[in-house]
Formats: structure tokens, C-alpha cells, sequence
């Protein structure tokens, strides 16, 4: 990371702080887990590691993870373009607008918790009820943030367009993407974080695998090794998707733009 | 065929005041004519050209097109480039992707040869403009409405544009309706030019011209008529900009 030309200097590069910062957690943690009289309350980090590789070797920790990263990414998809397609509807039409704003408060204030039981109830404890909660949950959020991108497209561009009789995908593709692009970049990062924390509630209430069930089970073991390790692999999995993918979508986005 | 008729044709606002700015045009452009439409800022050129481009249908009276709906090729007032596309994209957008030759040489017609992928925000306004121009001629419209498409370049590079303007209305014989303030411009390149009141809130004079097949300087009926336009032209509220200009058409 460079540093910008104007902020403040600091005495070692941005990396050593970041390390070191991550070693005080560390270190806090150890001084925590030694402090307590009952070391199975909290695990010191070692233990922690130890449960996790543990889990690796025997091929549990990545069969759960992939399970609960493949439901994340089948409802994230699926609700990405959905809440897109309506979201551009509403930002278009001010007469649906006006009519599905309502239906919008009420989806974007749904508690998850509602839809996932609802769901469960209403079409068995099945993947797709599954895939469909989480789906529904985020739909609203990435309509809202859409409809919002697609209000401000620049109306001189399209009569540009129009006048000279451009073919609907050549628009949409050239002209009306790019203008959503920073829309789509928030839509995906408010609707990933979503996504995240709803599929482990999804997988906790009614699915036999994935990083949601196993913590279940860690819970009635009383396992708290274990469930911080399954919670480190997922948060490792989590940044390595926003740094392997999301940051650099975001800059091929920001340049094409600026450019 | 591609003529335009229209007759009557009013058009009025409500916001910010109420107020008519269309007040009754007629106007008729034959195939093949290339007809001047001259007026001071505010006279409502610019809102005429949407209601014929299709942009505005709030109008009054009636616009009808004889034979088949033309293709269009406007230049905007402003360029309205795609500003993340680079020109020749800004072209191709509309010509699609098999007309890339003839965008290419549109451009270096315009004098854009060296900025086929500059960004639209990375030029002048004037080459943006120019660039505007080639996307209008790019589509090989049946009718092309030009909202001053000249201003602010330079006397050397207007006169340059002109050329190329007219060397594309005589080889094709594009119908054609130009926008500008500039009476010594719509006398050299115009087969007609009309004149849209301020006052009258209409065309209130409709001068035919020898075609300019090229026009030739000197010609004693152009210099004459370019006369009894400044004189119609005089009484505006607000000066006509080429007054002040050296006369170069007579
Ligand atoms: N959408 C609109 N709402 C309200 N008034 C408008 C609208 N469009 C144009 N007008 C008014 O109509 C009048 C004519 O505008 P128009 O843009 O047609 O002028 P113009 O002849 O093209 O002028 P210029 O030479 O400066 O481009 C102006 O007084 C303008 O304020
Ligand atoms: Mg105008």
C-alpha cells in the first residue's frame, strides 16, 4: 500500500501495523484464554489452530465451508439479478414505483429469521426452501440500491440513443452498466455481508451440512475450539472473496470510468 | 421520399412560468433540401428539433413525415459522447461494429484521426463537437438536423466543417436541417433558409437560395439575399451575432 501524497506519516510501512495488529489480537486472546480458571470456555489460540487443522486433515472443515460458500453463491447470484431486474423496473417507472415502494418496506424490514422459518414451513427442510430464504432476504436490498442507480441514468444518453435507433442490448451493455456499475459494486457488498450471515442461520435451522450446521453441533458438544476455528476458516474464505474478487472487479470498474 | 411537414405547430411550458414558445410554425422540407433555420437564443429552435426528432411529443398542430419514418442523424447542441467510451466506440455505438471503416474515416474527415480511443472528456469542446458531426454522418441518415453544430471552433476549422458539411449534403443529397445564428453560414450551405421570430414565436420568412452546388462567392443573388435577411433580422431584442462577423458568403 502506498501511502497517499499529503496524509500523515508513519514511522514503519502500513504492513508492519497490520501485523502487528493482528499479533496483539493474538496476544490478547492468549492472556484472555490463560486468565480463565475453565480453559474450555475460551481455547487459547493453539488449541484453536489444533481443532481446525484437525478438521482439515479429516476433510471436514473445506466440505463444510464449500457447502455453505456454494449456497452463498447460488442465492447471492440468484438474488443479484432478481433484485437488479427490479430494481431497474422501479427506477424506470415511476408508476411501479409508487406501487411496489410498500412491498419493498415491508421485504427490506422483514426480520431473516421470519422468511427462513416461513420457508421451511411452507416447502419442507429442502435445499431450495433453503436457497430461497436467503434469496428472498436479499432481493430487497439489492433492488432498493438499484432502483436508486437506475433513477439517476442520464436521460440526454438515452434520447442519444433513442434518435439514433440503438439496439436495446447494445444500450443496456454500453450505456446503462456502466452508469450502474458503482450501484452493482454496492449492491453486492451490502447484499454478500447479508447473504453470509443468513446462510449460517439457514444451515443452522434445517441443513445437514455446511459451516451453520457444524457449529450447531459444536454448540451441543460444547466444542468452542472447534466452532472459533470453523469461524476463522469462514472469515478467511470471506476476505480472500473480497480481496480476490471484489477489490479487483471494484478497480477494473473504477478505471473504466475514470479511465 | 423523406419530406417533412408541419403545420401549426405550437408548443408551451408550464414551468418555471407559463409561456408559449411554439407559437403556430409551419415549415415544409422537401426531400433533398437543405434548409437553414435561423433565430436568436431562445426563439425555440432547439425545442423544434425535439419535436421532430421524435424527442418531445407535447405539441400542438401536426408533424407528419411523408413516406416512411427517415433514419435520423442528429447533432445535439451539446455532444452527447458516451463519456466512458472512447470516440471511435462513441461511433461505433451507433453505426455498430461493422461500420468501423467508414467511422474511422469520419473521424479523420472531422480531423480526429489521432483520437479514436481518446475519452470524450479528454477533448476540447470543439472536437467533441466534431466528433458529434461524424457520429450523425455515420449512420448515413435520410435526415440529418444539425443543432449548430459549429460553434465554438475556430474560423479556420468552421469554414473547414462547412466544406465538409457541404461535400456531403451535394454527394448524398441528405435532407437536411441546420441550427445556427450565423446568417453568412446558413446562406452558404442552405438551399432555403428560414427564419424563426422571436416575437412572432413562428417562421415568418422562408428564403429560397440557388443550391449551393458549390456556392459560389460573389453571387450577386446570394449577396442580395443575405442582405434582405440581416434586414429582417435587425429589429430582434437580441443582436444576431453574425452581424458583427466580416461578411464572408457575399
Ligand atoms: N423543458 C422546458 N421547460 C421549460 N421551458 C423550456 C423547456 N425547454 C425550453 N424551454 C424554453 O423555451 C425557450 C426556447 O428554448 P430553446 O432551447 O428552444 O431555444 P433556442 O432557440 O434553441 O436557443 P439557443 O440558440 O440559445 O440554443 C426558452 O425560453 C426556454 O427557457
Ligand atoms: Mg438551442
Amino acid at each position: 500500500m502506498s501511502q497517499p501524497a499529503g496524509a500523515p506519516t508513519i514511522g514503519l510501512g502500513a504492513h508492519w501495523y497490520r501485523l502487528l495488529s493482528v499479533i496483539a489480537l493474538l496476544a490478547l486472546w492468549q492472556a484472555a484464554a490463560s486468565g480463565l480458571a475453565d480453559p474450555a470456555l475460551l481455547p487459547s489460540p493453539l488449541a484453536t489452530f489444533e481443532a481446525g487443522y484437525e478438521a482439515l486433515r479429516a476433510g471436514e472443515l473445506l466440505y463444510h465451508v464449500g457447502a455453505t460458500l456454494a449456497r452463498v453463491a447460488v442465492a447471492f447470484g440468484l438474488a443479484m439479478l432478481i433484485g437488479t431486474a427490479i430494481g431497474i423496473a422501479l427506477g424506470r417507472s415511476p408508476v411501479l414505483d409508487h406501487f411496489f415502494n410498500g412491498w419493498l418496506v415491508i421485504g427490506l424490514n422483514l426480520p431473516a429469521l421470519v422468511t427462513i422459518v416461513l420457508c421451511y414451513i411452507w416447502f419442507g427442510l429442502s435445499e431450495a426452501a433453503a436457497i430461497l430464504a436467503v434469496t428472498i432476504n436479499k432481493v430487497p436490498t439489492v433492488a432498493a440500491i438499484l432502483r436508486e442507480g437506475a433513477k439517476a441514468l442520464d436521460p440526454a444518453l438515452f434520447e442519444m440513443t433513442r434518435v439514433f435507433e440503438v439496439k436495446p442490448l447494445r444500450v443496456l451493455a454500453r450505456v446503462v452498466l456502466p452508469q450502474l456499475a458503482p450501484s452493482l459494486m454496492a449492491a453486492a457488498r451490502a447484499g454478500l455481508a447479508l447473504t453470509w450471515k443468513i446462510v449460517l442461520v439457514v444451515e443452522l435451522l434445517g441443513r445437514p451440512n455446511g459451516v451453520g450446521f457444524q457449529i450447531r453441533s459444536f454448540f451441543n458438544f460444547f466444542d468452542i475450539a472447534s466452532i472459533l476455528a470453523y469461524s476463522l476458516a469462514f472469515i478467511g474464505a470471506v476476505v480472500a472473496i473480497e480481496v480476490l474478487l471484489l477489490q479487483p472487479i471494484d478497480r477494473q470498474l473504477g478505471k473504466w470510468r475514470r479511465a | 421520399m423523406t419530406g417533412l411537414v408541419l403545420s401549426a405547430v405550437t408548443r408551451a411550458f408550464d414551468h418555471p412560468v407559463p409561456r408559449t414558445v411554439l407559437g403556430g410554425v409551419d415549415l415544409t422540407i422537401a426531400q433533398g433540401e437543405f434548409v437553414s433555420l435561423v433565430g436568436p437564443s431562445g426563439a425555440g429552435k432547439t425545442t423544434l428539433l425535439r419535436i421532430i426528432a421524435g424527442l418531445d411529443s407535447g405539441y400542438g398542430g401536426s408533424l407528419a413525415w411523408q413516406g416512411a419514418r427517415p433514419r435520423l442523424g442528429v447533432v445535439f447542441q451539446e455532444p452527447r459522447l458516451v463519456p466512458w467510451l472512447g470516440l471511435l466506440d462513441n461511433l461505433l455505438l451507433v453505426g455498430g461494429p461493422e461500420s468501423v471503416d467508414r467511422a474511422r474515416a469520419l473521424l479523420g474527415a472531422v480531423e480526429l484521426g489521432d483520437c479514436d480511443s481518446a475519452l470524450p472528456g479528454q477533448l476540447s469542446g470543439g472536437m467533441q463537437r466534431r466528433a458529434a458531426l461524424a457520429r450523425a454522418l455515420l449512420v448515413e441518415p435520410d435526415f440529418l438536423i444539425l443543432d449548430e453544430p459549429l460553434i465554438s471552433l475556430d474560423a479556420a476549422l468552421a469554414e473547414r466543417m462547412r466544406r465538409l458539411l457541404n461535400d456531403f449534403w451535394r454527394k448524398r443529397r441528405t435532407t437536411t436541417l441546420l441550427i445556427t445564428h450565423n446568417l453568412a453560414e446558413a446562406v452558404e450551405l442552405s438551399t432555403r433558409v428560414a427564419i424563426l421570430s422571436p416575437i412572432e414565436r413562428r417562421v415568418v420568412a422562408d428564403c429560397a437560395l440557388p443550391p449551393p452546388d458549390p456556392r459560389l462567392s460573389g453571387d450577386p443573388m446570394v449577396a442580395a439575399a443575405l442582405q434582405d435577411l440581416r434586414r429582417m433580422t435587425r429589429s430582434w431584442p437580441v443582436p444576431d451575432p453574425a452581424e458583427a462577423a466580416p461578411d464572408r458568403a457575399g
